[in-house]
This record gives C-alpha cells, structure tokens and sequence, in this order.
C-alpha cells in the first residue's frame, strides 16, 4: 500500500458501539474515528461511558451492538492480548506493574528478550536504560517497581507501552498523580510519540491539559456523544457545560431548614497525599453535600473522620469540644456514623442476616455477657418495617439480596448506633430508581428529625436536590462552598475542575 | 419450580450445618459391623478420652480458624505449659494446694504463649502462619531446654487421679471437653465476641467499618487458644503423671487443626461450629481405633488420617460449588 492511501484510512474507526450491562445501557451508539498521529481527548462526567468505551477498544468488554475498524478492517477485539498483537496499548489508572520486580522486568513481562536457553538480561537492561533516556527519566533500569513514586510508576508504565510499538495508545486520566513538571515531560513525550505516527486517546477530568495537549475533543453524557469538536474551537467553559447540562430528572423532597447550632467543625485537616487544609462547618439537620469528581478526597475525607486514616494536622470539634478519634469504635461512639460507598467491600457482611448485619456496629447495646438475640431481633424488625426491607427472613444471608435491599440494610446498620452525624458516601450507587427515591425520603426524614448529614456523591442530581449547601473538592482541597442560587451543575463543575475557586 | 428451588437449598443448609455428623453415623454403623468389640462401652469411651486432648485444643482452633488464623504451635505449647506444670507441682509440694498452683500457672502460662503468638500476628503484621511456625520450634525447643531433653516427672500421688479419674464412669477428660464445648459453643453464638470472630473472619474490612477492633478479636482467639492448651496439658500430664519433652503432645497441632476443618469450618474463616470441631475430633478417634482394631500398620495411621481431612475439605469444596 502507498503511503499516502495508507495516510487516508483511519486507524481506529468506531462504528455505532453500544454497551449494556444487565439491562442498563451504559454506552448508547458512540461513533468516531482516529487517524495516525491524532491525540483525541475523551472528557465526561463520572459515569458517562468514558471508562467503558476504552476498555471495549482495548478488549476487555465486548461491545453490545457495534463495530470496530482498525486500519480499514472490521476487528474483533477479543481480549487485551489481541489488543495488544494488534498494537493497542492501554496505560491504565491503577498501575499493572508487578511491585517485587524490577523496572525492565516489568517492561520486557511476557516478551523477554534471550539468548538461545537463558535470558538476555544485559540486552534486557540496555533496552530499558535506552527507553528511559529517551523519556528523560532517571529511573534506573533495574530499581524495584516498589520502590518507586508514583509518578515514575507512570512514567515505567509508558516506557512498557512504547517498548511494544503502539499504533495506539490509550491514557486513562494519566496526570493525575504527577506534577507539572512530570506533565510537562509527559506532553512532551505524547508530541513526539505524535510525530511518529502513534494516535493516542487522552482521558481526563482536567479540560485545561485537554486543550492543551488534544487535537480533537469528544463530550459523553449519560453514554451518548454529545459533539466531537477540534480543541482550537472548543474552550474550556464550552466543555463544562457540555459535560453537564441537563434537568433535574428526579423528585426530591423539599429541603428541611437546618437548625443555628453547629455541630461539627472541621479545621484544617490534612492527610498526607490526600487531603490538603479541609475546613468546613455542619449545622444541626443540615444535609452537606460533597461534590466532586473521582479522586477529589471525598471518600477519604470521610474515613478520616471516622478514624480509618491518620490525620497528620487538623482539629474535628463535635458540639464544640474537639475529639480525638482514634478508630471507628471512638468516632461511633462520640455520635459519627458512616454509609460506606464499597456496600459489599466494607458495609455489609454478604454471609451475615440482616439482623447480624444491623447490629454489628451497636452490639454493644445488646450484649451483657450473653447477647439478648430477642431485642435484637425486635429491632431488625422494626428497620424491615420502616425501611420496607424485601427479605424471606431475617436470617437470609445478605449475598441474596438486590442492591437496594442490601443498601437499606448498610443504612440501618450505620443509623443503630444512634448517631449524631452520618456521613453518607454515595449512597444511591448500583440500586435501583425505586430503593434511590426511598433513600432520599428516608435522609429526608432523618434531617428533620435533627440528624445532621454529610452526603458524598459523585450524582450531581442528588447533590442538588438534597443538598443545604455544597462543598466542592479537587485534588484533596476545598476549592468552593456554595449555597443557594449557586447550587447548579455548572457552577459545581466550574469549581471541581479547578476553573473557579483555589485551584 | 420454585418450591423445588427452594427444596434444594433447604437440603443444602442441612448438609452444610450437619454434614459432619451424617460422616460420622455413617463411620460408626461401618465401624459397629467390622468389629462387635467397637460398640462395647469400654472402647467408646475409650475412643473419646483419646480424642479429648486434641479436640479441647480443637475447640480454641475453631475461634482461631473462623477469624482467618491458624495456629501451628499448639503442640509444642501443650509440652511446655505440661512440663513447667510438673515442675509447678513437684515444687509445691504434690497436695491439693499444688495442684491449685498447677492449674493457676497452667493457664498464665498459656495465656501468655497464646498472646505472645497474638501480638506478634497482629502488632508486627506478620503471618500466622509464619509466627505460629516459628513459635511451634521456640515452644518445643524450651521444653527440651529445661528437662535437658528428659522427661518432666511427677512426685505426687493425688496429682494422676485428675487425668486417670471418671465420673459416673466416663472420664474427666471426656467431662471437660464436652463442658468446654458446651462453653465454647456459647461464647461463639451467644457473645458479642464470638460474632465479632465471625465479623473478622468474614470480611475484616466491613469489621473495621463497623467499629470492631480487629486486631484485639484476633489477639483474643490466640489467648483463647493458649488457655485450652494449657486444659489440655493439664489432663495429659496429669494422667501420664510426667511430660516427655520430645515425645508429649508431637503432632497435636494437625490432629486439632484435622478435628476443626472436618466438621465443617472453612479455612478461609467466616464461618464454623463448635459442635462441628467435636464431631471432626471424634471421627478422627474413631478412625484410629477402627485402623488399630483391623491391625493395620500403625505407620499408615497417618496416610488414612491425611485422606480424610483432604476428604472432608474436598466435599466442603462440591458443597460450595453445586
């Protein structure tokens, strides 16, 4: 083929692609193309699809409906290893490098150089030493991957992909953890990468890089394409407002009016590599909602709370009078309670009851050498009652229910310890419209009944129809808190994208 | 269609909660045909007073096992705590008020094996396995330290009717293994610890969330485990009247650790039963006894032992599956 011909036909075209996964249509009919030496931005809301489409490029989901083209023919992309044949490299978020081996270990994993029976480990080295050079990187060839930063992880992550001779690159939200320094390096990288011919497909949450560094732009929303758009044309308020802009679909009860007493003060709180100066206030019946996007601190605000990470300065005053929460057990005695977002990874026991379940974190209250099984009983009862918890018995194992069952079962856990303050962190993940409606009403009720809560939640609906006021972070820091008319999806994602407030 | 469904799970539960003792019916009818002498009253007693050593310790391993540990020194710890409560005894004298010392410093002596097993796991993040192994050397190496490789020998005349003795013509140590198991039993379901073992065992993540301290519940179990052995120690050299320090208690670990895994705990932890680990210690006695009684080589003892604990977990393993 003539070079030039070979010039006219797309790399990478996408064609009508469609993902569902149990009957939820995640992706709905996305089409683009890519031509060599293109760096093609992919931006969106948590959830809009981003993440999904790259993994069917890359292999790992298999499209619903649609089709894939690479370079002029019509592929099945059957897994990551094809994928990898083809010359399809993805640089995931969370590294796949093994930490007990070395940097060229790592690089040459599965297509080790050798020389007739053994290894080539010199070759292997050089190899590597070049690589690096060549990404201006000190790293040396043969450091353990766990004794490496983050951002050198990257940066070995790259060297791996370019070792294998991409045609296309894919990078998941890649300056996440570096500085601008090592985002310069990295563009600089991408450029040349450009140059030769490599097309790239850039994901990120941070729209100024994205102008910066894409030649194209395309928006998802809610699994569609929104617009594809040079990035010369498109700035970056454009690409906010095209990230969000829709109605508010879902009935929320009216917002109860907080109380004058303030019941948690927050000062400075830091934590090394996450949270950043983090003060806030929270009023007695308050409902406070944390927007942001993922990776802003939220989750990790809220463990730091509860005692689950070390705080390296800060004060946390309950009623005016500073606590010291050691561990859970002190932050849920002193009145905190938590609705962990991982439901099953650390909110319910998926072998336990329901009643096992919604006891487990105040069992003290029914335990005097033996436990008193009736009383608890009784008040698993009265929880399946109130929040219309669909169950056989009592007894059935939590492994068997649906999501917002088992979610109202993590909610009345958190809330039978009687707590003061709830932190609730997204509380509506994976249930269903029904059990998210019954969720609103049920914090609804609870705030009115003086319960003061902070709700953590990457669906902005939720955290504008809930919401007194809303505190928005990025990176680990309080860029804005907004009350009132400023509570719109704009002005949220002006200040979590960093375009507004202290960046 | 549903009714059926329905149907199979409740077979299911009733296999999973009583699995085990369907084995050991079955075991016992097989036993009662191949020998008349089997069902003689002198031999299952006999059978259990065997299996009491091992299935007390058992009882303590089931705690150890359902909140994810393991403890491989119990062994060596039943021959040292025996040991130091020989020479405790022969100290004070052989009356009552030793013995009363005996079973004082047995089980301090215990606890503290078990917590320092206990805090090496959970302050110093390392393996049970690794911790357990290493201390399994430390613990026999002692013992054979302070007898000089010898044997701990009793002065006392009173001190053997406490292992030797019966009551109501089953044997002591059979009493306070069942009595222990019944205590067991309701320290796991009755109490708050014994849910919080389970907690742990299921998922540490969701214990943490909910407020348990995890590592406290673990150090626990270990603590738990080291007072049944120092039980165990106390009934062995009592009915032995002296502690052999390379010969005593050899191998007690695989044999408690067999009786927990047979009735039905799950090595990964979460789950398990007291009644079960007595179930899983008396099928091993019997299997003993049924092997000693057809006169097959005491040598191959152990090939038949190890077949059935891998058995057993690769019937949990189907049971799982289907």
């Amino acid at each position: 083929m003539d070079p030039v011909a070979e010039k006219e036909i797309p790399l990478l075209e996408v064609k009508g692609i469609s993902k569902e996964f149990s009957g939820v249509r995640v992706l709905d009919r996305v089409s683009f193309s890519l031509s060599r030496g293109e760096i093609f931005g992919i931006i969106g809301e948590n959830g809009a699809g981003k993440s999904t489409l790259i993994k069917i490029i890359s292999g790992i989901y298999h499209p619903t409906e649609g089709s894939l083209l690479f370079e002029g023919k019509s592929v099945t992309v059957r897994d990551a290893e094809t994928a990898h044949k083809m010359g399809i490299n993805l640089i995931p978020q969370e590294f796949n490098l093994i930490p007990e081996m070395t940097v060229s270990e790592n690089i040459f994993l599965g297509k080790e150089l050798r020389n007739r029976w053994f290894l080539d480990k010199r070759a292997m080295i050089e190899k590597t030493r070049s690589l690096l050079e060549h990404l201006r990187s000190d790293i040396a060839a043969d450091a353990r991957i766990e004794s490496l930063s983050v951002a050198q992880k990257q940066m070995v992550e790259f060297a791996k992909a370019l070792a294998s001779e991409s045609k296309l690159l894919i990078l998941d939200e890649p300056t996440t953890v570096l500085t601008r320094k090592e985002i310069d390096i990295l563009f600089e990288i991408m450029r040349q990468a450009k140059q030769s011919g490599v097309a790239m497909i850039y994901i990120s949450h941070k729209l100024k890089e994205v102008k910066e560094i894409c030649d194209k732009v395309m928006v998802l929303r809610d699994g569609k394409l929104i617009s594809i758009e040079s990035s010369e044309h498109l700035g970056v308020h454009d690409m906010a407002t095209k990230m969000v802009g829709r109605e508010l679909s879902q009935i929320f009860p009216p917002k109860a009016k907080p109380q004058e007493d303030t019941v948690l003060q927050v000062r400075n709180l830091s934590v090394p590599n996450c949270l950043e100066g983090v003060s806030f206030d929270l009023k007695r019946g308050e409902i406070l909602g944390f927007a942001g996007l993922v990776g802003a601190g939220r989750t990790e605000l809220a463990e730091t709370l509860i005692g689950i990470r070390k705080k390296s300065a800060g004060t946390i005053l309950l009623n005016g009078k500073e606590v010291y929460v050691k561990n859970p057990t002190r932050a849920f005695a002193s009145g905190l309670a938590y609705l962990s977002e991982d439901r099953q990874g650390s909110g319910i026991l998926t072998a336990f009851g329901i009643t096992e379940n919604i006891t487990l974190t105040s069992l003290k209250r029914y335990s005097r050498f033996l436990l008193k099984k009736k009383e608890e009983a009784l008040k698993a009862q009265e929880y399946v009652r109130k929040f219309d918890i669909k169950a056989a018995s009592l007894k059935t194992r939590l492994e068997f229910f649906s999501g917002g069952n088992q979610q109202k079962v993590s909610f009345a856990k958190s809330l039978d310890s009687d707590p003061q303050i709830i932190l609730i962190d997204e509380p509506t993940r994976g249930i269903d419209v029904q059990a998210k409606h019954e969720m609103y009403r049920f914090i609804h009720s609870l705030v009115e009944g003086g319960l003061s809560c902070v709700l953590i939640s990457s669906e902005m609906e939720e955290v504008i129809g809930m919401s007194n006021r809303v505190v928005v972070m990025k990176e680990g820091r309080i860029t804005g808190i907004l009350t009132g008319d400023q509570i719109n999806e704009e002005e949220i994602m002006f200040y979590a994208t960093g375009l507004k407030g202290v960046a | 269609m549903t009714i059926k469904l329905l149907l199979s799970k409740i077979r299911r539960i009733d296999f999973e909660k009583y699995g085990p003792l369907f084995a050991l019916a079955i075991l016992f009818i097989i036993s009662a045909i191949a020998s008349p002498y089997f069902i003689k009253t002198r031999n299952l007693l006999n059978i259990l007073r065997q299996v009491s050593y091992t299935g007390i310790i058992g009882l303590g391993m089931t705690f150890v096992i359902i909140s994810g540990g393991i403890d491989l020194s119990v062994g060596s710890m039943t021959a040292l705590v025996g040991g130091i409560m020989i020479l405790t005894l022969n100290h004070f004298g052989g009356g009552v008020s030793a013995i009363l010392m005996v079973l004082l410093v047995g089980i301090l002596l215990g606890a503290g094996a078990g917590a320092l097993n206990g805090i090496i796991i959970t302050k110093g993040r390392v393996a049970p396995f690794i911790v357990t192994l290493g201390t399994m050397a430390v613990y026999r190496s002692l013992t054979l330290y302070i007898s000089n490789a010898g044997e701990f020998r009793s002065n006392s005349n009173l001190y053997p009717e406490l292992g030797m003795g019966a009551f109501l013509e089953i044997p002591n140590p059979v009493w306070i293994f069942f009595l222990l198991a019944i205590l067991c039993s309701i320290i796991l379901n009755y109490t708050k610890f014994g849910r919080y073992v389970r907690a742990v065992g299921s998922n540490d993540k969701v214990a943490t969330y909910s407020g348990i301290r995890v590592d406290r519940v673990r150090f626990l179990t270990y603590v738990l485990v080291g007072v049944m052995v120092a039980v165990s120690a106390l009934l062995l050299s009592s009915r032995l009247n002296s502690i052999s320090s390379s010969n005593a208690a050899v191998n007690y670990e695989l044999d408690a650790i067999a009786a927990v895994i047979i009735g039905g705990t799950a090595m990964s932890g979460g789950s398990g039963t007291v009644f079960g680990t007595v179930i899983g210690a008396i099928i091993l006695g019997i299997v003993n006894n049924m092997l000693n009684m057809l006169g097959i080589s005491p040598y191959l003892q152990g090939t038949v032992k190890g077949l059935v604990i891998i058995g057993a977990v690769l019937i949990q393993k189907k049971k799982k599956r289907s």
